[in-house]
């Protein structure tokens, strides 16, 4: 079957948006190929710093035949209804349309046969429909049509478009269009630098062989390989180790359409510099790649490039002209780590007054203020010492005024934990300068140290109670200041240092320390608890945990002691995995079924204790005596906060519950019987409550 | 490059060489070429052949040299290649034309960098200026791993949509010529092609000139007299463009370039306020926006103008 080859050849397209374009030009074509009958076999895009690919293979010829009934008026209808219908119809006369016989009148059915089109016909009509409508993230007009309105956008000038279509065995033929002026061909051209001309394509297979002949490397995937096996290779040779960065690989590849990889190096001086400054300067700003010693895992004065051209000289001036640009960078970033040296970290803090945080929540300065009050609460809730955390939670923000961080913003903190060393602090203040920004997502380590532990507690509460306070809450997807991050933080840090804190005290605390005045004060911790309640069920159901439970626990109320609550879901989790659990949770959604009902039918509720005088069969009494038990049982396992055992203790409802749905009939001719029932059952709701909410809990 | 050149006005050796092959070489592309600008700015973007000759539709193909004034990034002189004052080479095309990427490549050769042994490369970079009121799209060019140049071709200027799209490319000339030259630090630029006594250095002309002008620029300049001036910029700008209106029909303006003047007055004012320290964060985006409000009614202004207006 025919084969289509797309591809459109434009200005260097920015590396980020590659591989998305690619995907999406694929996505579009083959879905727009089905919708219009087109059933493909494969489909494959490619994209390089100057062109988007598409091969689709095994695209039938034709369109199949398409035969629709279309209903027309009534017999008898009026002249215009009929015209109409001949013409929407394209019959000729009445005579051609069919009857249908129907309760409500006999109708007129036109059977419309609509012929299948050429697939090429098809494809030039929906291949420049694409073309306008691709979703770049950001993209342009360019040159004399874009005085004119309607002129296409691209993400940078869009030069050919070479489309062709047809059997493997056969010429292909053109799929003929045209996009704001440029018409369809099958010239394409190679390298910018080392075989621009123009080259003339039939389908894929030879278009890719002839691109690799005119030194373009069409698949980014290849170009990854080759620049990765070939600065691995030359890394080696010389007992070096490159520093593997996925990211930088991936923004690399797509800078260059033929990867050729060379190694400079720099002034062995230079490695002075903390490695991560030295990373951060040759990445970022360079595109290179670090390498280090393979013995002492050490960051060596080495750089891995990798230039888009083979240049005659071996590229002996490119190395060169690398390592010279280099150099002042790293001259650069040595000059801001020495100058940063001379200044103690809490020397900067006066500065701090004069940067605004937000707007509404005052200076950074009086920000350290709050965190450095609300980490001293802390600390002796973690484990913390208090004097050691204040010390910390004073200097935790003070490299942000650092020339490096301002320079590099991500070593913030680590430059931090770096300077703090240097002025001869504390290990674990110097620590908690890094480590209070963490964990920043659900992937990232979560610190132990008890004074990190206490300064990114602090630090997120503060956070999250003030926007809180101004009513910046996430909304959507809108989180501008990460709020969901800092939430799940929270949990995390105490779910995974076994922390027993109260959530209410230390955000009530945090809403005091506050000097904007939130207009429902009040309301704000517990409106914050339901947030954290529902970060928790976003993390549970991510470990692939029932969040329900979750539910089923907070709606116990005055819970606000993540690790009990977790601890709590995770044993009636457990529970509802046994016969005991599942049957027990069966028996009580029935009684609160029944109870239901009967509530309504009465319009009353069934509270207060039953009457043992009133129990007249043994399987009252003994569910009777059984709740008595397990609530007693429950009740202290809970206080011991032996979740578990208390899970045990429920379990043991199982058979008296049983027995009395199968035994008693609640709906007794006696009024007084039947109310002493109700309530017996509601007392199984109530018993259950020492552990959870079991209504809450999905089947 | 052209091989008839003497050899103190090769660009590889010349800094004035330099700039006169990019002048003679966009010439020959049909540019006007055009003298600096006289008033202080901060890039050759605001030169008024670019910022408001990229509105309207009539066609603008210029070059120009245009020393770009950044008063917080002085140095004293003592960063190899950090200053308050450097040149900047600006071509601008309207509308861009399709061979805009090739032509910027033989310019590069026409200075001496052949792209045959040199790696270069576009890199993504969105032009923005918030002051000016104006993006586009376009790259950082890369040779060997240094950026050279910004090519940008603009989709919106002072607050207008260009129709049609003007190509911008913008030269850091002295870090060019230090490449070319292969010097460390732009001091030791050779100025005038010449050897020995007669050699004229980057430093013989501006080492002096970036000292005094860092002490100016970071200590001494008066900034009760910038904020006033800035105020008298910003009054003065707003005046100009309401009596430049021909009639009330408000559908002719006579005077968009002076009006303009005023707003890149109060653009630099604001700049070197700004390296004095005495704006805060708040009020810095405030005064960005100021600024951004008269370049956007100027460019208002010009496409009612005959340069600027229907063809």
């Amino acid at each position: 079957m025919p084969e289509l080859l797309l591809e459109l050849f434009s200005e260097e397209i920015p590396a980020r948006m590659q591989a998305k374009a690619a995907d999406d030009l694929r996505r579009m074509v083959t879905d727009k190929l089905v919708a219009e009958g087109l059933v493909y076999e494969g489909a494959k895009a490619f994209a390089t710093p100057r062109r988007l690919a598409l091969t689709v293979h095994g695209i039938p010829a034709r369109q199949p035949d398409l035969k629709t009934e279309r209903r027309g008026p009534k017999i008898g209808a009026p002249d215009v209804a009929v015209q109409g219908f001949l013409k929407a119809t394209g019959l000729k006369s009445l005579d051609e349309a069919k009857i249908q016989r129907d309760p409500k009148g006999d109708f007129y059915i036109g059977l419309i046969e609509k012929p299948g089109r050429d697939a090429i016909e098809v494809l030039a009509e929906i291949l420049p429909v694409i073309i306008r409508t691709f979703p770049w993230p950001k993209s342009m007009r360019w040159g004399a049509r874009s005085g004119k309105p309607g002129s296409l956008s691209w993400v940078r000038p869009l030069h050919a478009i070479t489309a062709t279509f047809g059997l493997e065995t056969e010429e292909p033929d053109v799929v003929k269009f045209e996009v704001d002026g440029i018409e369809t061909g099958q010239t394409t051209y190679g390298h910018r630098f080392m075989a621009p001309a123009a080259i003339s394509v039939r389908r894929f297979e030879d278009y890719e062989a002839k691109l690799k002949a005119a030194k373009v490397i069409l698949d980014p995937q290849a170009r990854k390989d080759i620049i990765f096996a070939d600065a691995k290779e030359l890394t080696f040779a010389q007992g070096l180790e490159l520093v593997e960065d996925q990211v930088l690989l991936d923004e690399v590849s797509g800078l260059v359409e033929w990867p050729v990889v060379m190694m400079g190096s720099f002034e062995a001086e230079y490695l002075a510099i903390p490695e991560e400054v030295i990373r951060a300067t040759i990445r970022n700003n360079q595109k290179c790649f670090v390498v280090r010693d393979a013995k002492t895992g050490k960051l060596t004065n080495k750089f891995v490039l990798t230039a888009n051209i083979e240049a005659p000289d071996g590229g002996k001036t490119i190395v060169a002209g690398n390592e010279r640009v280099i150099r002042p960078r790293l001259s650069d970033a040595k000059f801001f780590y020495e100058t940063d040296l001379k200044t103690k970290l809490e020397d900067r803090l006066p500065k701090f007054e004069q940067i605004v945080f937000h707007e509404k929540l005052g200076t950074q300065a009086e920000r350290i203020k709050r965190i450095e009050r609300l980490a001293a609460e802390i600390a002796p809730l973690v484990g913390a010492d208090i004097a050691k955390a204040e010390r910390a939670a004073h200097l935790v923000k003070a490299d942000l005024l650092t020339e490096v961080v301002g320079e590099f913003p991500e070593v913030q903190g680590l430059m931090g934990k770096y300077y703090a060393l240097a002025q001869g602090e504390d290990a674990s203040v110097a620590a908690a300068c890094e480590e209070h920004y963490k964990p920043q997502g659900p992937a990232d380590r979560v610190p132990t140290d008890p004074i990190s532990v206490a300064v990114a507690l602090a630090d997120k509460t503060d956070t999250l109670v003030g926007f809180w306070a101004i009513n910046e809450k996430p909304t959507g997807s809108k989180d501008p200041y990460a709020l969901r991050r800092a939430a799940l933080g929270v949990i995390r840090l105490i779910a995974e240092n076994n922390l027993r804190l109260s959530l209410m005290k230390v955000a009530a605390s945090a809403l005091a320390g506050l000097s904007v005045k939130s207009a429902d004060a009040e309301k704000l911790p517990s409106d914050l608890l339901a947030f954290f309640a529902d970060r928790l069920k976003v993390q549970l159901r991510e470990q692939g945990a029932r969040h329900d439970l979750v539910d089923a626990v907070f709606a116990l109320g005055g819970q606000d002691d993540l690790l009990m609550i977790i601890r709590r879901v995770e044993a009636l989790g457990k529970f509802l995995e046994s016969d005991d659990g599942k049957n027990l949770l069966a028996g009580i959604k029935r009684a609160s079924n029944i109870l239901g009902i009967e509530e309504k039918k009465d319009k009353r509720s069934f509270d207060g204790a039953p009457e043992a005088a009133l129990y007249g069969l043994g399987e009252e009494k003994a569910l009777a005596k059984a709740i008595g038990e397990v609530t007693a049982e429950a009740s202290a396992a809970v206080a011991k906060e032996d979740f578990a055992a208390a899970m045990s203790a429920m379990a043991k409802l199982r058979p008296p519950v049983d027995a009395f749905f199968e035994k008693v009939r609640v709906n007794d001719d006696d009024a007084k019987v039947r109310e002493n029932r109700l309530k017996l059952l509601n007392e199984i709701r109530s018993a259950t409550r020492a552990v959870a909410d079991f209504s809450k809990i999905q089947d | 490059m052209d091989a008839s050149l003497p050899a103190h006005m090769r660009p590889e050796r010349s800094f004035q060489g330099f700039i006169l092959a990019l002048q003679t070489f966009w010439a020959e592309q049909g540019c006007v070429i055009l003298q600096p600008y006289d008033m202080e700015m901060g890039a050759g973007t605001f030169h008024p052949a670019t910022t408001l000759r990229a509105l309207g539709p009539k066609p603008w193909n210029a070059a120009y040299v245009q020393p770009s004034r950044r008063p917080k990034d002085g140095r004293y002189g003592e960063n190899p290649n950090r200053m308050q004052h450097y040149y900047q080479f600006q071509v601008i095309m309207k509308p861009s034309p399709p061979n805009l990427q090739e032509l910027y490549l033989k310019s590069l050769a026409a200075i001496g960098i052949d792209s045959a042994v040199h790696d270069i490369r576009f890199v993504e970079d969105d032009w923005e200026s918030p002051t000016l009121g104006a993006w586009g799209l376009g790259w950082e060019c890369w040779c060997d791993g240094m950026e050279v140049s910004q090519f940008t071709y603009f989709q919106q200027v002072a607050g207008v949509e260009c129709a049609p799209v003007a190509g911008e490319l913008t030269y850091g000339l002295e870090r060019l010529a230090m490449y070319v030259q292969g010097v460390d630090r732009v001091y030791d630029l050779n100025f005038n092609g010449r050897d020995g006594d007669a050699k004229v250095t980057y430093g013989d002309v501006f080492l002096q000139a970036e000292r005094e002008y860092s002490k100016h620029n970071f200590e001494v300049a008066d900034t009760t007299m910038l904020f006033e001036q800035f105020k008298m910029a910003e009054a003065a700008c707003k005046k100009y463009l309401d009596a430049g209106w021909k009639d009330d029909k408000r559908e002719a303006h006579l005077m968009a370039l002076p009006a303009y003047d005023q707003c890149i007055k109060a653009s630099h004012v604001f700049n070197l306020l700004d390296a004095r320290g005495v704006i805060s964060v708040t009020e810095r985006q405030s005064y960005i926006l100021r600024v951004r409000e008269l370049a956007k009614a100027c460019g208002e202004a010009w496409i009612h103008t005959e340069a600027g207006g229907a063809a």
